[in-house]
């Protein structure tokens, strides 16, 4: 027995450090690392409403399966995108990025 | 408190901590390394949620690939160390509203939640592969797409002799 706001909590403050490393890095890739801390708050979340609600097809776990999947689709472009920014400028810091088109 | 419970929250503040630090970490490679400690803790959490096959996807797939994604591109980037080089000038303002958001959720949880338990039930592999080739097949297949559209839009990005 698992009381649900516990895990609710977990998913909360994961979700609250993701978000504050997202606005308040500017090294790219750790604003990406950021941005897995919070995908991952949504699965917990996920997994848990799946097992509150006795959820007969399972479908928050598959979704969960399926946030994973798209998490790593889009660091897998996230990276690439990344990269080609630091060949052309030399730098990965977001808030030197402010041209649109070099 | 159950054992359950007991387990959660050991791995949930071992998890949260790790977490706090990778957004607080001087050096880009200790904050990969500490995003390897939380999503295993995540993963941990699944496992005590009796969600076996999540937990695993979320060991091979996040521990394995996606942090060693991570670490490539940090080699592959000058990584300079130290605070005020990979932290902008919004770090109260940031903190601020992290602390809102996490209020915000707190107070909707406690309010809606308070009393809900749960009862983690065994959920095989099997039955989340039936579940997933019975009725979650289309979404199945977009996902297998959207991969290799992925794949192919990651390759043709990175590639030296961009025309």
């Amino acid at each position: 027995m698992i009381r649900l706001p516990l895990v609710l909590f977990f998913s909360a403050g994961l979700f609250s450090v993701g978000v504050y490393g997202v606005l308040a890095r500017r090294n790219a890739v750790l604003v990406l690392m950021s941005i897995e801390l919070m995908l991952n708050a949504v699965n917990v979340n996920l997994v848990a409403f799946s097992q509150l609600l006795r959820d007969t097809i399972l479908a928050g776990q598959v979704f969960a399966l399926f946030v994973i999947t798209v998490a790593a689709a889009e660091v897998g472009i996230g990276l690439a995108i990344v990269i080609l920014i630091y060949r052309n400028r030399e730098t990965i810091n977001i808030d030197e990025v402010n041209l649109l088109k070099w | 408190m159950s054992s359950q419970e007991i387990v959660f929250v050991v791995l949930g503040i071992v998890g949260l901590g790790a977490a706090v630090r990778l957004v607080t970490a001087r050096n880009v490679v200790h904050a990969a390394l500490y995003l390897v400690v939380s999503l295993a803790m995540v993963g941990g959490t699944y496992l005590v949620l009796a969600a076996e096959f999540v937990a695993f996807v979320q060991v091979l797939i996040y521990v394995g690939a996606i942090v060693v994604l991570l670490l490539f591109s940090l080699m592959l980037t000058r990584a300079p160390i130290g605070r005020e080089a990979l932290d902008n000038q919004q770090r109260g303002i940031s903190a601020l509203v992290a602390l809102g958001i996490l209020a915000g959720l707190a107070f909707l949880i406690q309010d809606a939640f308070r009393d809900a338990r749960i009862e983690p039930d065994a959920t095989p592999t099997g039955a989340v592969g039936v579940s997933i080739f019975q009725n979650f097949v289309l979404p199945f297949e977009l996902v297998s797409v959207l991969l290799l559209a992925a794949l192919i839009g990651a390759v043709v990005l990175a590639r030296k002799d961009l025309p």
